[in-house]
Order: C-alpha cells, then structure tokens, then sequence
C-alpha cells in the first residue's frame, strides 16, 4: 500500500481487526478518562491539566489498598471513588476557585501547578519505581477470533460503558444533576434561583475526579503505576475531549473508542513509534478546523 | 537602565568573585532558565498568549544545531544561525496555523502542547535523520586549540573551562534582555501590549493583530531556539526526551510569571527565586529526607499557585509596589 | 464621503441591518438614532470591518472597503470607538494613546508626544499617567476618544460616547466633538442623549428594526410622525398631536 509517498506494510484483514478491536478496548480507557475532564469543561469551563495526576493519585490509591490490605483492585472502587470525589470537591473549593480570578488561562496554569506538585509529591514519597498490581485472572480471557481480550479489558469497556450511562443518569435524574445542567447552562441565572454555584462547581469537579479514580481502579490491573503515568493519558485524554466536543459525554465515548482505534491502526501501519503521533495529529487538526469537536456545543452535556 | 548595568556587571564578575564551582554553577542554570523565561515572556507576558508547548521551540533549536555538526560538520559558529532562524520560522509557521485560526486562551495553549509532542514523537520516529530515542552525541574537541573553533571548552585552559559556557549563557541572556527592553520601547513592542489587553479595541486602532503575534511568537521561538544552542554546545548531547518534553515548557512559564509578566526583568527574578528556594530546599528538607527528589518541583508548583492567587503581577509587581510605599509614593500599586 | 449601499446582514433569522443606504457627507457631523436594538452597533460594526455583510457595499472615498479587516480599514482612514468602551486597562492613560498615534507614527517618542498633544484637545492633559483602569465613567468615555483621534482619523465613528455622563460633562464633549470637526474630521455617530443630537447634527438617519426609516435634519425627523412611533410606540404621535391638539 502506498501513503504519501511511502511504501506502507499490507496486513490481511484479521491482523487490522485484530488490531481495531485492541483499539476498542484501549479507547474505552481513554473514553473513562476523558469522561471526568469534558464533565468539568462543560459545566466549569476549565481544561484541568492535574487530571492526569489525579488519575495517577487515584492509581497509587489503588495499589496500596491492594498491597496493605489485599483488597481486589475492582472492589477498591468502593474507597478511591468517594476519596476522589471529596479530594476534588476540596481542591475546586479552596484551591482552584480561589486562586484563578475566574481567567482561563490562569485556570489552566493553576491546575498545570497542581499537577506539577501531585506529580512530584508523588515521586517524593513513593519514589519512581513502577508498581504493578498483581491479579490472578489478569492473563485470562476471551479468544474473539480476532484477537485475544483479557478480563482487564473486558472489564474496562464494560465499566466505562457503565459509568458513562450512570453518569448520564445522575444528569438527567436527580436534583443534583439538574442544578449541575443548569449551572452549566446559564450560570447567572441559576444563581438567581438560589443554586449556591460555588458548590455547584466544587461538587462537578469532585464527580470528574471521582470518574478519574474509577478509572484508575479499572487501569491498575493492565497498566503499572508510577508518578508519570498521568502524563500519558492527558494529552491523549484531551484530544478525545476536544474531537469528541468540550463538555460531551456522547462524544468522550465516541472520541475516546476513535482516538483508541487510530492509534492501534496507526502503530500496526506507522510503527510502535511513529504511531502514536497520529493522535497528536488528530488533536491539532481538531483544534485548528473544528474547535467544536463532533458533538460540541458551546455549553453542553449531551 | 543603571539597574541593569549594575546586574550586568555583577553577573560578569561573579565568575571572579565566587571562584568557580557550585555557585557559580547555580547563577549559570538560573541564567539558562531566565533565556528560557524571556522567550515566553516574549509571547506570553507581552503578548498575552500562553504557550505550554515553548519546548517545540528549544528542542527545534537544539536538534538544528547538533545536527548541523553531526551530520554534516557544519561549524557550529555558523549552525547556530540556522539553528535560531529555523526555529523563528518554526515559530512563525506554528503561530501561523494557530492565529490565522483564531485560537485564544487555553486551546492555544493546548495546539503549542500538541506540536511539542508532535515534534517529539517525530524526533523518536527517523532515527536515520535524529538518532532516534538514542539521541545525538557530539564528538568531543580536545584539542586547546580547536576551542573556540568548536564552541567546546573543555579543554580550553582552567578559567574558560570551567566558566566558558557561564559567559555564553550570560551572553544569550543579556542579548535577550536588551532585545526585549528595546521591543517595549518600539511601535512592535507598544501593538503587542495593546493586543494583550485587548484585541479588538487594538484591531480598531489599526493593529493587524494577527501579524503582531506572529511576530511575538517568532521572536520567542528565536530567543528559546538560542538557549537549545547553549544547551548542545555545553552537554554535546541532545535527545527527544531533554528536547520536546514538557520539562522544558513547564520551566520556561515558571520564570516570568513568578517574577513578574511583561517585565524585562521578571524572567531572571523568578528564575533566581524558584532555583534558590530549591536549591535552599533540597539542601534542608532533601538532605534531612535522604535527598529524595521532587522536593523542588512541588516548591515550584506551590509558589507558581500562591503567586496566581496573590501577586497578579509577581516579585517585580510587589518589589515595585514596596520601593513605591518606602519612597512616599501613593502606595495603592 | 461616506456611501453604504444596501447594506445588510442577519444573525439567525433576525435582519439586524436590512437594506441600508446612507451618505456622510466630507466635514459634517452625522448621527445615526433609533430605538434600542435597532442595528445602529451592527451598522458601525459592518462598516469598520468587524462584522462581514451578507449584501451591500461600503466604500470610502471613492474606495471600495467592503468586508476590509478593522486594521485595514482604520489605516484607510476611519476610526470607531467602542459603545461598551474598551480600555487598555493595565496601560496609563498616555500609553493608551500614544497606541492609537502608533498607527501613524513609528517612532516611540513622536506618538507619545503626538499621544500627549491629543489628550491635551480633549481635556484629559492632566490624566497622562493615570491608569486607564483608575478612570471614571466620563473618563474613560474621553479616552475613547482620544485613542480614536490619535491615529489621525478623517471620520469618526462614534458609538454612544455620551451615555452614562451627566449634563455638564455631556456640554463639555459636544464642545470637544465640534473642535474636532472644525478641525476637517468627519463625525458619524450613535447617540440616545437628544440633547447632543439636537446641538451637534448636521444631518440624521433613524434606524428602526435594522431598516432606515427617515433622514432630514435633526428638527425634521424628530417631528416626523413614523419616527416619533417607532420610539414611543404604535399610536404615539396621533396620541401627541392630539395632546397638543387639546392644549391649543
């Protein structure tokens, strides 16, 4: 096959489903990551750029609750999620809030700081060296012709699936979830109602670390922690948000299994290194030619 | 001025005065950081445009000019010229895209990011032109008399060796401050602030807004191009991680904001604060730990946060507003 | 030396500016009234370039300027300034100045000292080094102002300069807009403060519902019977005329 000029490897057809399928399940991670950061763009206006250190702190969570105690890094949900709801509740209320002024980009530079300062406290007081939470069914799975999925996989997909309709669910149900829509929507006037937004906010930004720590849960058996590892899913995690559309959840999903499946394509065609640069790609076009994304609206949760 | 001729000064004779070694060592990577700073402040404190991929621009330089050498012996007196222009043209290129699209605000700072990593994973991805993940390695020149003919000192005689590169990063800085004081000073400089503050007021004056950032953002890319040159010349090594990774863009906003937006002066307070403090730290509170690492970077991040909340305008902001209030002034800076 | 032809533009369904046609005269002072909503901010918009039409021409001196870039079009020679004003505010007074004499003038000391000559002809010679942030109301109003005619304008959009200011301020304005003028710049400007209208216009065009509905001197069209409803409503002027009907 030939692409721009260069002689690309030819594949048959199982090899790129196989590899597709892979895509689908690494998007899935990337979808759930995702989730949490258009949540708080859609309703705050923030690109919050301590998402990755706070998936990595949710990571870290998670192995230790499984190294001290033993508990199933699955079952961990049940601590990091509400941990990670009151750690973002806190830092939105008395750190971020505070400190930007309401500017974007002093926003963007406050939670730059706050990732700078999670990041390396994280390397002072774990060090870093990688730690891998060991599960005895991580190698098990299901033969789909295509490829092999393992539980892991599977059980990222499934959940991300999952927190994305729960989470929908919590937007359209319940009290809470109307006044985050109504915020979200017209921020004056929903104080004029007597919605207090500064908890509003406070508790949108706990929800998307929430979503983060669920993530985590759901990475630690696949993906061995260290104080860097956010980094690797933020860039990747804002892509999906802005091709998918700043503040959709429809479009984190959607983006987040699109962005998975190039990359896999990319890495069978252009190699394990060139590969990834296909999502670095995607992310500047997006922003240059349709800032919106596919499902953007201007204040959305769709 | 006669404050920086007393800084200019001082910073040439510290070499003389300290002796050689640690110190001086100190004074030379708050120097390094203080280029890097002044390139974003360019942009960034001038300009009101907040790059978080500055990188994109010290690795492009960096590469350009180890690779010059490196593959086609090219004297590095000569590559460094490419080196800096090539980047400004990078620079232009990149703010081409970005403002002819209209990106403000955090989605500028999010295409810098992604040209910084676009830039990394291609320098990773032809090892045939960069060496790939492995990077470029310099020969190393020792011959005295070949010194200065390779920009290498090391084997130059005690003084040049041990303080040749401290003179040329002090160079590069003092270069890029008096460029930057003249750009206030000029018509450039003026529409630049005005588009900072605000751009369509400024468009209806008659500024060609679009043009103006351009020409901030290459100047930036020029003057960080200029410290990736340092850089390869001093460590004869350059390698995609050093290069394009978010260290380099992260250190280069660390510097102006702290020390204050927009002032000539800022970059090089807030490079002398943040590195003694961590020097100051990791000497206290790293020592009585068992000198673990990070103990700086999170002295970084929090006093990056405290200064956003508190000092709007930095060290350079409160230093004025203090000599207002002890010279009599109406205090309310 | 103003002409605008069949100017239009809509936003969704809604025809801010429909079919506008209108002239401003070299050396006169224009005003543009209408009730609130009318268009008259898209109009200034459409012809400094900061909003594209959908139809209709605009041109300047005998110059095509339709759909130029606000910079290109100051630099041709017209200059608006902001109904919302629009500071440099972390800028003194001067330095906000002296970028509009920029626009001239390359050198650094010749627009601040072209900056300072302006702030003298409107009034605010004492204000140099204040930041533009410490301004009042009326304050920053004049600086609008003079930012504008810093970069040596041969008309001057003016959008709303007068709202918000008191009696003796607005008297003091209308004395500083008419040096300008006698001085060779070309006035066209929005204003709902009648008073200024009345005193300051050559000549008046009524803006109502994106449309122009009248054009006289200022006397002609504030007695016109469809002007006097388009601001008070359907039935106002037969309401008046009878009021003073009944007073006769």
């Amino acid at each position: 096959m030939e692409f721009f000029g260069l002689t690309l490897p030819s594949y048959g057809w199982e090899t790129v489903l196989g590899s597709a399928v892979s895509g689908v399940f690494l998007g899935a991670i990337y979808a759930l990551v995702a989730l949490g950061l258009t949540l708080i763009y859609g309703v705050l206006h923030i690109i919050n750029f301590a998402h990755g250190a706070l998936l990595m702190l949710g990571m870290y969570g998670v192995f230790f609750l499984w190294k001290l105690a033993g508990i199933d890094p699955y079952l961990a949900m049940l601590i990091v999620v509400p941990g990670g709801f009151a750690l973002g509740y806190l830092l939105q209320r008395f750190v971020i809030g505070k400190a930007s002024h309401g500017r974007d980009e002093i926003i963007l530079l406050v939670t730059l700081g706050l990732s700078i300062v999670i990041e390396n406290g994280a390397l002072f007081f774990f060090s870093a060296t990688e730690r891998s939470v060991l599960v005895p069914y991580d190698l098990d799975g299901i033969d789909l012709g295509v490829t092999y999925a393992v539980w892991p996989e599977i059980a990222a997909l499934a959940g991300s699936l999952a927190i994305t309709g729960a989470l929908w669910l919590f937007m359209m149900r319940t009290d809470t979830g109307r006044a985050i829509r109504a915020v979200a929507r017209e921020r004056r006037g929903a104080q004029l109602v007597g919605i207090n937004v500064d908890h509003i906010f406070a508790v949108t930004f706990g929800l998307g670390t929430a979503i983060v720590a669920a993530a985590a849960s759901l990475l630690a058996p696949t993906y061995p922690v260290h104080p860097q590892i956010g980094n690797l899913f933020v860039l990747i995690a804002f892509t999906v948000v802005v091709l998918g559309g700043m503040g959709s959840f429809v479009g984190a999903l959607v983006g987040g299994f699109l962005i998975g499946i190039t990359e896999q394509l990319g890495r069978l065609y252009m190699g394990e290194s060139l590969g990834v640069i296909t999502v670095s790609v995607i992310f500047i076009l997006v922003l240059l030619l349709r800032p919106t994304g596919l499902f953007g609206q201007r204040s959305g949760q769709g | 001025m006669a404050g920086w001729l007393i800084i200019a000064l001082a910073l040439a004779l510290a070499p003389l005065a300290l002796g050689s070694g640690r110190w001086v060592e100190f004074l030379e990577l708050t120097l390094f950081v203080a280029v890097l700073g002044q390139g974003w402040n360019v942009l960034g404190g001038y300009g009101g445009q907040y790059s978080f991929g500055n990188a994109v621009f010290f690795g492009t330089g960096a590469y350009v000019q180890a690779l010059l050498q490196y593959r086609f012996g090219i004297s590095p007196w000569i590559s460094l010229w490419f080196a800096i222009a090539g980047t400004a043209a990078v620079g232009a290129a990149i703010g081409w895209l970005s403002f002819r699209y209209g990106l403000r605000g955090s989605y500028f700072a999010l295409i810098t990011l992604a040209f910084a990593e676009a830039f990394h994973v291609l320098a990773r991805s032809f090892p045939s032109i960069t060496e790939g993940g492995r990077g470029v390695q310099l020969a190393l020149n020792q011959d005295p008399d070949r010194a200065l003919a390779t920009f290498q000192f090391n084997f130059a005689g005690s003084f040049l060796a041990e303080n040749g590169f401290y003179y040329t990063i002090l160079a590069v800085f003092l270069a890029s401050a008096f460029a930057t004081w003249r750009m206030e000073r000029t018509r450039f400089g003026a529409q630049l602030i005005a588009v900072r503050e605000n751009e369509d007021a400024a468009q209806a004056l008659g500024i060609d807004a679009f043009r103006v950032k351009l020409g901030a953002i290459s100047i930036s890319a020029a003057i960080t191009a200029a410290a990736g040159v340092y850089y390869v010349q001093k460590y004869l090594f350059i390698e995609p991680g050093i290069a394009f990774g978010t260290s380099k863009s992260v250190e280069a906003l660390f510097a102006p904001i702290i020390g204050g937006l927009g002032t000539v002066v800022g970059p090089l307070l807030g490079s002398f604060f943040i590195h003694g403090v961590g020097e100051a730290a990791k000497a206290t509170i790293g020592q009585a730990l068992g000198d673990r690492p990070g103990v700086d970077l999170i002295l970084f991040g929090t006093i990056l946060i405290l200064v956003l909340a508190f000092l709007p305008r930095g060290l350079a902001g409160l230093w004025a507003a203090l000599w207002r209030r002890l010279t009599g002034g109406d205090g309310n800076a | 030396m103003l002409e605008v032809r069949g100017l239009s533009r809509s936003f969704g369904g809604l025809k801010a500016v429909d079919d506008v046609t209108l002239s401003v005269p070299r050396g006169q002072i224009v005003s543009l009234i209408g009730p609130n909503g009318a268009g008259k901010t898209t109009l200034f918009a459409l012809i400094s370039g900061f909003l594209k039409p959908d139809s209709g021409r605009v041109s300047f001196e005998g110059r095509d300027i339709t759909g130029h870039k606000p910079h290109a079009i100051c630099r041709a020679g017209i200059v608006r300034t902001f109904q919302v004003v629009q500071p440099f505010a972390g800028l003194s007074v001067h330095e906000n100045i002296a970028v509009g004499a920029h626009t001239r003038l390359r050198d650094r000391d010749e627009a601040l000292e072209r900056a300072r000559e302006v702030a003298h002809r409107v009034g605010m010679g004492a204000m140099l080094d204040r930041p533009a942030s410490a301004l009042t109301i009326a304050g920053r109003k004049r600086l609008e102002l003079a930012r504008a005619l810093a970069t040596d304008p041969r008309l001057l959009l003016l959008d709303e300069v007068m709202a918000g200011l008191n009696a003796t301020e607005i008297g003091e304005l209308v004395e500083v807009i008419r040096a300008i003028r006698d001085e060779g710049v070309t006035i066209f400007l929005i204003e709902h403060v009648m008073q200024a209208v009345m005193r300051l216009s050559d000549y008046t065009h009524v803006l109502n519902h994106g449309a122009m509905i009248a054009s006289g001197t200022p006397r002609e069209v504030t007695s016109a019977p469809h002007v006097i409803e388009a601001y008070l409503g359907h039935g106002a002027a037969a309401r008046l005329a009878e009021l003073e009907a009944g007073h006769a």
